[in-house]
């Protein structure tokens, strides 16, 4: 069926059953392959998204219940300066400066769910940290500098 | 992954053949293309045919751009290959780093090999160790061909010139980037002379913390890997499997999948039962629908606790010895205390992030045939061969474009060529349809086909005995492993010796403690799961067996486990040095807080050594909480710290994960129990422990890195937790063994 969804602000129309879960509608058919499947279940994160501003694992919304809401991916986070797009480039700054990815697979996820820690928390203590990214696996263990650079941004856009 | 075998280095030949033609591509961007490794007879070849386009590809590409692009012969899964082989080329080419590309070379064995294996793949921590000579000496080749042009345009001697980032300086103020050159560099013949490398203390890059190449990318999901793969016309096929290792296809109904919205076909192949549809949704909404009657006669139907009923059953009948010295007999016979050890080890999922998945399309140009396979290739010589006889073709024929994964901790690296097989079988079901022929296929694994797909780290059940005398002095040492063998009737059957899978018995055998009398006994397993490496392979059982005994023993002749360790390794100096150099770290962390015990663990495996201090606290759940992990490391020369202190605490993190929680199991019938990261814990971020790497200063040549950091956490752990609560744990993992302790 058509269904109609908003995408990185832009108005996008697709045609799948309304039972597809929005990661399959961004990956295959709008084909912004920066999100990624991981597991299928919500327990990895590899799959997070914005939805109206907050982390969401796209994995398990399905397209018919994503109409109607503004659906933000890796590629185009930045952009929004209200919904996170500052905290965004400051992250991608500071995973960068740290080099924090290995195989690089989970990191979209990780950075989108960092951006929510950093927008509910300016000044994250580890258990925020915790409590916030803990749903993002990471089979590379980049966990230590993930931890290092949520704290790195942190202090610059306190700065 | 693999011990190292010697074979004809790619090396030797360019030296033999020389290099006196030259060497560019003709009309294409125009840029320089180096050479190492050309055989004779292939150049002649080329020649002939009037073609100033070498067959060779090779390992440094200058443009005119001035960009430089390393062709990297190792795939590039995280753990830094991109970076570090192109830093080894910068290095010597005097290239400024920011010009500096990396991409995935081509399968071709001649050229790419892997000098410890004789064939082209990644595995066994050797990329950088097996590289570090060839890739200084491509850069070191590209820069002489560079200031061979800028000694022609300005009409002065090379020997005139300086270098420095990627721009090279004559008398008078002259001055060229390596872009400008490589037009007049590519009408000129190859230099003969064979370039002087650096010495160490020359080193402005390696040795330092250059930024990694793919950071950018994979830090703004700009990265792509096979999943991201999208080709017209492509189909996403998955695969039901049995739900019994070996189980056979008796029966299918299709109807139902084949009426599943977007399914376009059924087929069945070697490995099952293949649905293919337009989408990757669509194709797993598909497959529940299929109905599938498996053939169970040759299947694997016993669960876990038979598996390790037999395992141990085993263990009571005589070995394949491994390693034997002096006499155990008689350390038995002469002991004043014996001290004896069971462990189980169970299987482990590798549980990459990215699940497996391949590309692969058929071309017919004018019935000449083609196959292209996009995928995480980690050993493309087999897998080219693999693929090429499914499709009936010569692997020259056979284009493998490796990409980026997204993990593979040894998963990738199929002795059997596995997937490449499932791939190139599903492809060529769906393309010998009417109209259909050059459809390309993708097949993806789900999580549940990831963790329930076999290729573990092999179960094992070891027993051991420690013989000793007066003041708990070490006699004797027994160890007797049961475990099924990864290389049995497969490409890598080369690695048994004397009936000694390798991989089975690795630190183990050839454990470094003194000890007067040995005997190390293999017993090999058979059943029907399929069993891989997994990070540090053979380490992972035996590195946790040695360094748990070893440290029970020197507790019981009441020795400090790092000093009792010292007295025992007079004859390995580098083994000692890293314990030493733990030892300081120990100092300086001062003494150990309230509720907390430290334990201690040294591992060498893959040319490297790595000693560990954990930690340790119970936590409210009764169960370890790691809080500190210090780490010493002599990996020999470091290329570049950061990278390598990177794998450290990603081995550690992928260690310590599958010691609490990693597990396996079959139930009744064989099934496996697990399916996805609900049932199959894996560490989070919540779990990871504070690390501190100290890299021991070392001039050696560079040894393995990407799994040495997995063997020693485990037991540094476990010697922790014993010493914190008494409780020895030889049942793994920790989760499994403390059941009964969680109210």
């Amino acid at each position: 069926m058509t269904i109609k969804l908003t995408v990185n602000g832009q108005p996008r129309v697709v045609n799948v059953s309304d039972d597809t879960p929005l990661l399959w509608v961004i990956r295959d058919e709008l084909k912004l392959t920066g999100t990624k499947f991981g597991c299928g279940m919500a327990m990895c994160g590899a799959c997070t998204v914005h939805v109206n501003g907050q982390p969401q694992r796209s994995c398990v919304l399905p397209a018919g219940a994503a109409q109607n809401l503004n659906i933000t991916t890796i590629e185009a986070v930045e952009a929004d300066q209200e919904q996170g797009g500052r905290e965004a480039a400051v992250i991608k700054a500071a995973w960068q400066e740290l080099d924090v990815p290995q195989c690089g697979y989970c990191q979209s996820g990780q950075i989108m769910s960092a951006i929510g820690v950093l927008k509910a928390h300016p000044k994250p203590t580890d258990d925020d940290i915790d409590n916030g990214m803990s749903g993002n696996a990471c089979r590379c263990a980049t966990y230590v500098r993930i931890r290092k650079a949520i704290h790195l941004a942190a202090e610059k856009l306190e700065a | 992954m693999l011990q190292s075998q010697s074979l004809v280095s790619t090396q030797e030949e360019a030296s033999e053949t020389g290099l006196s033609r030259r060497h560019f591509l003709k009309g294409s961007v125009a840029g320089i293309v180096i050479s190492m490794t050309l055989p004779m007879a292939g150049m002649k070849q080329a020649l002939a045919a009037g073609n100033t386009q070498t067959d060779a590809n090779a390992f440094v590409r200058i443009a005119a751009d001035n960009t430089v692009t390393v062709l990297i012969k190792h795939i590039e899964f995280g753990q830094g290959t991109f970076t570090g082989l192109a830093t080894l080329v910068a290095e010597e080419l005097d290239a400024d780093w920011s010009q500096i590309r990396a991409e995935h070379a081509p399968a071709n064995v001649k050229l790419y090999a892997n000098l410890f294996f004789g064939l082209q793949g990644t595995g066994g921590s050797s990329s950088i160790a097996n590289s570090y000579q060839t890739m200084r000496q491509a850069g070191a080749k590209a820069k002489q061909i560079l200031l061979q042009a800028a000694a022609a345009k300005w009409n002065v001697p090379m020997s005139s010139l300086k270098v420095k980032n990627g721009v090279i300086f004559g008398a008078n103020g002259k001055r060229a980037q390596f872009g400008e050159l490589v037009e007049l560099a590519a009408t000129l013949p190859v230099p003969k002379a064979e370039p002087v490398l650096k010495s160490p203390e020359q080193f402005t890059l390696i040795g330092t913390d250059v930024p990694k190449l793919d950071s950018p990318a994979k830090s703004s999901g700009q990265a792509n890997y096979t999943q991201d793969v999208f080709k017209d016309n492509m189909v996403v096929a998955v695969i039901a499997r049995p739900p019994a290792f070996g189980a056979k296809v008796k029966a299918v109904n299709a109807d139902a999948a084949l009426a599943s919205p977007g399914v376009e076909a059924v087929k069945t192949i070697d490995a099952g039962v293949v649905v293919y549809a337009n989408s990757t949704f669509n194709a797993i909404k598909g497959r529940r629908a299929l109905q599938v009657e498996w053939d169970y006669s040759n299947a694997e139907t016993r669960s876990s606790t038979e598996l390790f009923r037999d395992f141990n059953a085993k263990l009571a009948t005589p070995g394949k010895t491994a390693s034997t010295r002096g006499s155990v007999a008689k350390a038995a016979s002469s002991a004043l205390n014996t001290v004896e050890f069971e462990f189980n080890f169970p299987y482990l999922a590798h549980a990459p992030m990215e699940p497996l998945d391949a590309v692969i399309q058929l071309h017919r140009e004018s019935q000449n045939k083609k196959v292209t396979a996009w995928f995480g290739s980690q050993i493309p010589t087999t897998d080219q061969a693999a693929i090429a006889k499914v499709f009936g073709i010569t692997p020259e024929q056979v284009d493998i474009q490796t990409q980026l994964a997204g993990g593979s901790f040894g998963l990738r690296a199929q002795q059997d060529s596995g997937l490449a097989i499932e791939a190139a079988q599903a492809t060529k079901a769906f393309a010998n349809q009417p109209g259909k022929a050059e459809t390309p296929v993708k097949l993806v694994y789900t999580r549940e086909d990831d963790i329930q797909g076999g290729r573990y780290r092999p179960m094992s059940v070891h027993k051991m005995k420690g013989y000793l005398g007066e003041n708990g002095a070490l006699l004797g040492w027994e160890h007797d492993i049961a475990i099924q063998s990864i290389v049995a009737n497969s490409a890598f059957s080369g690695l048994i010796q004397n009936g000694i899978d390798a991989t089975s018995v690795e630190g183990a055998h050839n454990q470094p403690y003194s000890v007067p009398n040995l005997d190390v006994r293999l017993h090999d397993m058979i059943t029907g799961v399929p069993v891989l490496w997994w990070r540090s392979v053979g380490h992972t059982h035996t590195g946790y067996a040695v360094e748990t005994v070893i440290d029970v023993l020197l507790q019981r002749a009441e020795q400090d486990p790092i000093a009792g360790r010292l007295a025992l390794l007079k004859a390995h100096p580098r083994e000692a040095g890293v314990l030493k150099a733990l030892d300081r770290l120990q100092q300086q962390a001062g003494p150990v807080p309230a509720g907390r015990a430290r334990g201690i663990a040294m591992v060498k495996s893959f040319g490297s050594y790595v000693a560990q201090m954990a930690e340790v606290s119970k936590g409210s759940d009764g169960k370890p909480q790691v809080h500190k992990i210090w780490c010493t490391v002599d990996c020999g020369l470091v290329v570049n710290r950061n990278v390598v202190t990177a794998q450290i605490e990603g081995g550690i993190g992928y260690g310590l994960d599958a010691i609490l929680h990693g597990e396996v199991t079959l139930g009744e019938g064989g099934k496996v129990e697990q399916s996805n990261f609900h049932n199959y814990t894996i560490m989070r971020i919540n779990e990871m422990p504070d690390i501190q790497v100290e890299l021991v200063k070392s001039a050696e040549a560079p040894s393995g890195v990407g799994e040495i950091g997995t063997p020693p956490v485990g037991p540094a752990v476990a010697n922790a937790w014993r010493r914190l609560t008494g409780e020895l744990v030889t049942t793994l993992p920790f989760d499994k063994a403390l059941e009964k302790d969680v109210s």
